[in-house]
């Protein structure tokens, strides 16, 4: 079973004191799963532990039953898509995945074969001898996707990869996701913006401050998140005329006035319709309104962030 | 055992590793210390007309100019460059995501800073050798000698590379370690005979053909025959790089940090 699964037990890593991930444990079927999570959540240091770039302060991780540290099985299965965009200087796209393939141990003929083959999937054809240097971010983009997948591996690991191109290259690069998914590689998606990748995800992993905060299908865990309340502490003059409004509300579980009578803090299963009304509660009576703050700092208000219009595509 | 895999990958190790460098700026300056000593002996130096004392300055310019600053600061430069100029440019994920062991990837690294040291230095040891006995001719042992001279340029680019990609892997700044080192073996002929024998020029002067004075403060010991001079040296080189394969094994890529 474990050689069918890429699995992290028990897994943290520590920059010094600084957190990375902690406490990680997660088994990862064939197909697409994205790792979602605002901007260090630790996805690129989930996905650095999962290639062996980064070695576990504790815990172990497998792919495929392989460990990082036997590399030449395990960089057969693996190709990784990395955050990093530099390039060694003066090789051009087509040089550097020959080079990297004649590394790996092909033949120079077998090596030319795969390059080119690599390079028509990401349609580079024509700039694959011209330096990288002289490339947009979405062709370094494309060459770092070549190089990933041209000794064809079965686990395909790639950070960020929709990050700096524009709506048509995206919808392109997803379809090419898909088409590897068909041929039944192993997916790892990173993203911060949840709606950019669950149309194509068959599981997602979210995760926030160093730790998974949920995982599963793509419907499992919207309602996971959605059916857990969410708290909001809103400071004003008048608390009592916020609550009596909004108590009438199906999505408000709870309302709770502060002891010092200039608080209240508002439980509800939908954040957008409940500021929509407190807006409108605050300017029907003159409210002077302090201080609005989600109470708990976790898994809704990453949710919020991970759905909401401050994702920044939209 | 792959053996047969390990040589196809480091062949390609060290043909990406020269063709990355060859031309870059990086290398400009080895070149320099390689190319400058040839325009000086291209000045005729006639005026050292008897070719014994034209073998005592060469012997001179060799050991002051090349073992002591040429190759030592060239392969300073190459030799870091491997994987600590590589986690500076922020690409070094690209050999550690292949499936490749680290220590054949350091292996690949080394030999491809030999060969370009070698032959930077190696050429310009045959050149001005050359040139400085065009007009006197070179005599029954000249060409032993400079075949000698060859040996120990190459003998001095494996030591010092290896000390040299090692110090980089250890010291994020390795400008400060490999300056100690040069004072180092600098100092070395003024050092107690026991403490002469721990720096990697005394092994290399004492293969060189012909010796030359190191002035009169100088603590002159018996130069250790070539039969221990160079499996000491190349020992000496092998412990270097088991340590490096260590220190590889162990390096993460958190560029952001560095
Ligand atoms: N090289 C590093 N040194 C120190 N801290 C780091 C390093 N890389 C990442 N971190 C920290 O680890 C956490 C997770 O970062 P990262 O994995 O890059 O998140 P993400 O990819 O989701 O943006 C952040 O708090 C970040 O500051
Ligand atoms: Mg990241």
């Amino acid at each position: 079973m474990s050689a069918q699964q890429i699995i992290f037990d028990g897994v943290s890593k520590f920059y010094g004191e600084v957190l990375g991930v902690n406490r990680i444990s997660l088994s990862i079927g064939p197909g697409i799963t994205s790792l979602v999570g605002p901007n260090g959540s630790g996805k690129t240091t989930l996905m650095n532990l999962m290639t062996g770039l980064l070695w576990p302060t504790k815990g172990t991780v497998r792919v495929l039953g392989v460990e990082a540290s036997q590399a030449e099985e395990f960089y057969r299965l693996v190709g990784y898509c990395s955050q990093f965009d530099a390039f060694p200087k003066g090789l051009s796209g087509y040089d550097l995945i020959h080079s990297m393939l004649g590394v790996h141990g092909y033949s120079a003929a077998d090596a030319e074969e795969l390059t080119w083959k690599a390079i028509d999937r990401v349609n580079m054809r024509d700039a694959a001898k011209r330096r990288v240097a002289g490339y947009s971010k979405g062709m370094r983009q494309r060459i770092k996707l070549a190089l990933a997948i041209c000794h064809q591996p079965r686990v395909l690991v790639l950070d960020e990869p929709l990050n700096g191109l524009d709506p048509m290259a995206r919808a392109e690069v997803i379809a090419l996701f898909e088409q590897f998914a068909a041929d039944s590689f192993y997916i790892i998606i990173s993203s911060h913006i949840l709606h950019e990748v669950d149309m194509i995800s068959d599981k997602v992993v979210i995760l926030s401050n160093g730790y998974v905060v949920a995982e599963g299908d793509i419907q499992g865990v919207r309602s996971e998140m959605e059916d857990h309340p969410m708290q909001i502490f809103i400071r004003c003059d008048q608390p009592s005329v916020i609550a009596s409004r909004v108590f009438q509300q199906d999505h408000v579980v709870e309302v709770k006035i502060h002891q010092d009578g200039q608080g209240l803090l508002v439980s509800t299963r939908n954040a957008d319709q409940f500021y929509l009304l407190l807006n409108r509660i605050v300017l029907e009576n003159q409210l002077s309104v302090e201080a609005i703050a989600p109470a708990d700092e976790n898994v809704h208000s990453v949710y919020q962030y991970l759905i909401g219009s401050n994702g920044g595509t939209t | 055992m792959n053996f047969q895999l390990w040589s196809r990958q480091i062949d390609s190790i060290i043909r990406l590793e020269l063709k990355k460098y060859v031309f870059a700026r990086r290398w400009l300056g080895v070149y320099l210390l390689g190319l400058a000593p040839i325009l000086l002996f291209g000045v005729r130096m006639s005026f050292f007309n008897r070719r014994q004392l034209l073998e005592t300055v060469y012997a001179t310019f060799f050991q002051f100019y090349l073992l002591r600053f040429a190759i030592f600061f060239g392969c300073f430069q190459i030799f870091t460059q491997l994987f600590r100029g590589e986690i500076l440019e922020k690409t070094l994920h690209y050999y550690l995501l292949a499936p490749v062991r680290r220590e054949v990837l350091a292996a690949g690294k080394f030999l491809a800073g030999l060969i370009a040291g070698t032959a930077v230095f190696g050429g310009s040891t045959v050149a001005t050798y050359l040139l400085a006995f065009a007009s006197t001719g070179w005599g029954d042992q000249g060409l032993q000698h400079l075949a000698q001279y060859i040996v120990v340029v190459m003998l001095a680019c494996l030591g010092y590379g290896a000390v040299f990609m090692l110090t980089a892997l250890l010291f994020k700044n390795p400008k400060g370690p490999a300056m100690l080192l040069l004072g180092w073996e600098w100092l070395n002929f003024f050092l107690p005979a026991f403490l002469q024998k721990f720096s990697i020029v005394h092994y290399l002067q004492s293969i060189c053909p012909v010796s030359v004075s190191r002035g009169p403060l100088a603590v002159i010991t018996a130069p250790t025959s070539a039969w221990y001079s160079v499996p000491g040296l190349l020992l000496l080189t092998a412990m270097i790089l088991a340590v490096t394969s260590f220190m590889i094994r162990r390096v993460e890529v958190t560029y952001s940090a560095d």
